[in-house]
Formats: structure tokens, sequence, C-alpha cells
């Protein structure tokens, strides 16, 4: 074990990778010579060298594209988005190239890619690098989605992106780049498509994933000094959804709490309670919450931008509000 | 015969099979055996003809959702792409992609993209799979006119030319997008001025004569397999049918069209070139119709006798 911000823990998986298998690169904006926009790539140019690590030009759609022809083509390009703010410029490469072809070609095209971006709000950047759409892609069936948590989890699951056959979609949020934490470095690829209870808890469980982690687990900390015992899961594939994993705990709990840095609007979160209320309804006490993004373009002002996001406090008045009533 | 001869019958009878299998398309769309958008390809056979003549085996190709002559030209069966029209399961694509979305991955063609401009990033990187991965193939790729209105053009011109990719950029160049003419739809109509200023070593060339388009070709992919860069060919030509079958052809005289149609076909053209030099007299000309016209019948018969995919089958090849 070492102790490795989750940065270097994505970088350590890069490296792995590049340096492992010659098929792979690294493809997007200012990930060589700058050292990518979070510093996650820092290095590894100078280490690799240039066919390894690819700078482009500023042109969203088409580097992307490039990486899903590059994949099909043989290659196994990873292709880094700075945020996914500027991953709409490519969202037709993704929707209608990236999750369609294989269907389209009845299964002869493979487009084994994975496409890493950074996610969400907390750092004042207003509303054009702030927004968080993991459910956009998470909406399209040929794709699968993953926001890791951890320092840990952004190694195993990006290291399991790559292994999959299919187009990944890995989403960092910005506020867990420095986030410190004991990583195993020999671990191998994490199963897709699995959640994992980050803390046991009898009467409420509380989903979250990616930067909303964090603030899920102080709150039931906080919780828990009120007398309320709440099991915190943390979703890590968002497509797949484990509904397994969410079903078997709120059997368990009998309450659901969703917290989701999206909109509330058309969310996940939203998906997430439709598909309990769908299968598990007769096991719920309560009706299911969702701590959501305030309906509102992210704002810059400090003060603003916290009332906008999902925050402890929040949380723990929503998981009050259940299992109280 | 003369390998030039033998050759250019070769190109007669391609180009002729692609405008008789349209033709065929054209009335089993009337009796509603084929359905959904429907782009044929009939004026402009001379294009596809001419640069797949220049490619080989281990080239790539990528094409927009006029391609059943790029499909057929390089080599896949045509009953596989009737059957694909028809919605079977024997068709090139399972039944999942109809006219536009052919694909036949074997033999490296990469699909028919009905997003226009969206192949473009796609061919970019299937260039740079052969290039990272050490392999000599470039890649061919097919748009119109009207893509070179799109963001995704001039993108990729920028970054084929930035990473010395071997991308053989082929502008279908039919003077129409749908309905909007070149001139409202571009500020400089003059296409081939576009990849110089990417540093792009570009040719026009007349469209409607498919042996002039094999030259450019050639020169092209030569060019490209001796220094590693795009290269662009400007590809005048005309649609002699409507843009698709809903088409009522509200924005360009008839009188302009029948004049192409009349002046400049290029199974014509080349028909009389033909004759002119005795390279083929009636007799061979009425067998290379007749035999078109078995392979035509023989694609229809075996689209007939597909199978649907059973409907349990259609969540499948959306994930590997
Ligand atoms: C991105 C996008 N916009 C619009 C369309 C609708 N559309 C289909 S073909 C076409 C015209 C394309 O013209 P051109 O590129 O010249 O090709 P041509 O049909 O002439 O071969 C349009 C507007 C589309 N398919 N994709
Ligand atoms: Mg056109």
């Amino acid at each position: 074990m070492t102790r490795l911000t989750y940065r270097e823990a994505v970088r350590g998986a890069l490296r792995q990778i590049l340096a492992s298998d010659p098929r792979a690169f690294l493809l997007g904006e200012d990930v060589g010579k700058y050292g990518g926009a979070y510093a996650v790539s820092k290095g590894l140019l100078a280490e690799l060298g240039p066919a390894k690590v690819r700078d482009t030009p500023l042109c969203e759609s088409t580097f992307v594209g490039a990486g899903i022809g590059a994949a099909i083509g043989g290659a196994r390009p990873i292709v880094e988005v700075m945020t996914v703010n500027f991953s709409l410029l490519a969202l037709d490469q993704i929707v209608n190239n990236a999750a369609t072809l294989r269907h389209m070609s009845g299964g002869q095209v493979a487009v084994p890619l994975v496409v890493r971006m950074a996610t969400g709000a907390g750092r004042q950047l207003a509303a054009q690098h702030s927004h968080s759409l993991e459910n956009w892609y998470a909406h399209v069936p040929g794709v699968k989605v993953v926001a890791p948590a951890t320092p840990q989890d952004a190694r195993d699951l990006l290291l399991a992106a790559y292994a999959d056959p299919n187009p990944v979609f890995v989403f960092e949020h910005v506020l867990s780049y420095p986030l410190e934490g004991e990583v195993d470095e020999t671990s191998g690829a994490a199963p897709l498509g699995r959640a994992i209870v980050r803390r046991a808890g009898t009467q409420l469980t509380i989903v979250a994933w990616g930067g909303s982690l964090p603030k899920a687990l102080a709150a039931a900390e906080a919780l828990a000094a009120e007398g309320v015992d709440a099991a915190v899961i943390d979703l890590r594939t968002l497509r797949p959804l484990d509904l397994e994993a969410i079903g078997a705990s709120v059997r368990a709990t009998r309450r659901l709490l969703v917290v989701d840095e999206g909109w509330k609007t058309g969310s996940l979160a939203g998906e997430i309670v439709a598909q309990v209320v769908e299968t598990v309804f007769f096991d719920l006490d309560a009706p299911p919450a969702r701590v959501c993004s305030r309906e509102v373009p992210i704002p810059y002002a400090a003060h603003l931008e916290a009332a906008a996001l999902p925050s402890v406090e929040r949380i723990v008045a929503a998981g009050r509000g259940v299992v109280r009533g | 015969m003369s390998p030039a001869r033998e050759h250019a019958v070769e190109l007669l009878r391609q180009m002729v099979l692609v405008r008789r299998f349209e033709e065929k398309c054209a009335e089993l769309y009337g009796l509603g055996k084929i359905r959904g958008f429907l782009h044929l390809y009939v004026g402009e056979e001379a294009v596809a003809a001419g640069v797949l003549a220049a490619l080989g085996p281990d080239d790539n190709v990528l094409a927009t959702y006029r391609e059943h002559g790029q499909a057929l030209l390089r080599g896949v069966p045509p009953g596989a792409v009737m059957a694909e029209m028809f919605g079977r399961a024997n068709g090139c694509s399972r039944g999942r992609g109809g006219s536009m979305h052919l694909f036949d991955v074997e033999r490296r063609f990469h699909g028919g993209h009905a997003i226009v401009g969206g192949g473009l990033p796609v061919a970019v990187g299937l260039a740079l799979a052969d290039t990272h991965l050490g392999r000599a193939g470039v890649t061919a790729c097919f748009f119109g006119d009207g893509a070179t209105a799109e963001g995704e053009f001039h993108e990729s011109l920028n970054l084929a030319a930035l990473w010395r990719l071997p991308v053989l950029f082929v502008c279908e160049n039919n003077l129409y997008a749908m309905g909007t003419a070149l001139e409202r739809h571009q500020a400089v109509p003059d296409l081939a001025a576009k990849p110089p200023t990417y540093g792009i070593p570009t040719e026009r060339v007349d469209g409607m004569d498919v042996l002039a388009v094999e030259d450019a070709a050639r020169r092209a992919v030569e060019r490209m397999r001796a220094t590693p860069g795009p290269a662009f060919l400007e590809v005048r030509t005309y649609r002699f049918r409507a843009h698709s079958m809903y088409d009522a052809e509200l924005y360009r005289d008839k009188a302009e069209v029948k004049r192409w149609a009349e002046e400049r076909d290029p199974i014509r053209l080349l028909d009389d070139d033909l004759r002119r030099r005795g390279w083929l007299d009636a007799d061979a000309r009425a067998a290379l119709e007749r035999g078109v016209e078995q392979l035509v019948r023989d694609a229809v018969a075996e689209a007939e006798a597909g199978p649907l995919e059973p409907v349990e089958d259609l969540e499948r090849d959306v994930l590997a």
C-alpha cells in the first residue's frame, strides 16, 4: 500500500497501461507538454514519448472521433477530454458513433475506447466549467459509465475501463483529484457494474458516487450523532446500474436517499428512485428522497455555488426527513 | 486483351453493376420492399469506381449514406447489400443499418455514415491506428460537398495534416447539399482551395471520367505511401436522381439535370471511349449487361430468401 492522491492513482494506472500495451496511447488537449489541465498526465510525455502521449489541437469532436476510429482500427486509445462541459462538442461522435457502430454494423465494429473527463463543481469556475452531465452518457445504450470516488477506485476502475471491449466513459470529479488514500498499486481491474457498501447502516440507504461520496459519508456520520444509522452505497458504475446492490440495501434499511450533483429534473437520481420503486416498492417504509443540484446554471460566487450544490447539511436534513418523516 | 483494355472494361462493368443495382433498388422501393431513406449514386459511379481501383486490401474505406457504390465495388457481396436493405438477418449489417449503414469490416469497409461530416474524424482515427501500429494502409474517406461546411471537415483536415496521417479525403462534389447549391452553402465555392490552407496536396478531377479519377487517386495514394500525410481529391460529379426518394427536386432545373445526364453520364462516356478504341464490341457489351443483370437478380433472390432476425435477438450487439 502506498499513500497516493486520486490524481496520482489515475496517473499510475495510465502509466501502467501505456507502458505495457504497445497498442495504447493517450490523446487529448494539453495532456503532454502542459501535463494535463488537472495535472493527471504530468510527466508521462517525458517518460513515454510523443507516440504514447499525444497533444491534440482544440477539436473535441474530431479527437474523440479519431479515438473511436483508432479503436476500430485496432489501437487502444485513451482519450482525455478536459471537462464534461467540453465533451458536449464531441457528443455526436460519442452518441452517434461510439455507442451505435457495433449495433448498426450487426456486431462487426468493435470500439474498445476509454474516454476520461473531469466533472463537477466546487472550484468557483462558473457555469461553463462546473456541470455534472454523467446522466447524459448513462442514458445511452452501447456505452458503460464509471465514476470512481476513491484513489484505489480511480486506479482499479480505469484499469477495468481499459480492459473492457466497449466504449467506457470515466468521470473524475474535480474535487477528487487531491483526495489521499492508501492505494495498492499491484491491484487489478475492479469489476464494472458493481456498487460497493462504503458504510454499513440499518435505517437508511444513501446512494452516492464520485464527488458526492465524501459528502454522503460525512452526512452519515452526522446522522449517526443524531441516532440515525445510515448505510452509504458507492455506485461506482453509472451504466449499467447495480440495482441488485441498491435493492438489497433498501430491502434491509427500508429507506432510500440518493445524492446526485446533476440537476434533479431528468437525473440519474430519478432513474435510481424509479428502479427502486419498480422493484422493491413494498419494502419501503417512506417515500425515497433526492438531494441534487438546484435547477440553475452553477454560479460563480462562492456562497451561491455552495447553495446550488448538494451539501452535507442538505443530505443530513433529507436523511432525517426520510427516517423521521 | 491488353491489361489496359481489360481494366477499362472492368471499370465499365463495375459502374454498370452499381447503376443496375440501384435502378433495381428504386424499383423495389416503389414496391415497398426497401424502406427508410434511400440515396442513389446514379451519375456518380465513376467516383467510387476510380478511387477504389487505386486501393489495396489493407486500405480502409469509409463512406456516407450514399454508399451502395463504394460497398459493392469494395467487394461486399450484392446479395448481402440487398438483404440489408430488405432488413434481413443475412444483410451485411444484420438488418440493423439499412441502405445508409452498410458495413463489412473484413473488407475494411467501415460504413455508411449518415451524420454529415461525422465519418471524417473516424477515418482520421483509422489512419492513426495504422500509423501507431506501424501498418502501411491508407484510409479513403468519401464525403459530399455539403460536409465541407461542417466543423469536423476542417478539424479533420487539420489533424490529419498535423499528424501526417495517410487519409485520402475524397470530396464527391455533386454541386448540391440536398437542395442547397454549392454557391449557396460556401462563401468560397472553390473546394479545392481549402485543403492547401492545411498544407494538404490537392487535386481536382473530372468525376465523370473514371480513368481520370483512377489516375488522380493512384497519384495521391502513391504520394501518401512514399511520404506520410493526407491527400485530397475534389471529384466533380453530378447526381442524376433526387437526393433521396422523398425529394421533389424543387431546387434545380429539369434542363440542368437533363444536360448532365445526356452529356456527362460516366457510363456513356466510357462506353463511347471503348467503342471508339474498338475495345468493346456490341456482343461483348451485351454480355456484360447480361452478367450484371444476373448478379442483380441473384442479389434480389438472396434478399427475398433471407430470414428475419428473431425479435428475441433485438438487443444483441449493443455491448460486446
Ligand atoms: C449533421 C447532419 N445534418 C443534416 C443532415 C441531413 N442531410 C442528409 S444528407 C444532407 C446533404 C449532404 O450533402 P452533401 O454532403 O453534399 O452529400 P450528397 O448528399 O450531395 O452526396 C443533409 C443536409 C444529416 N444527415 N446530418
Ligand atoms: Mg453534395
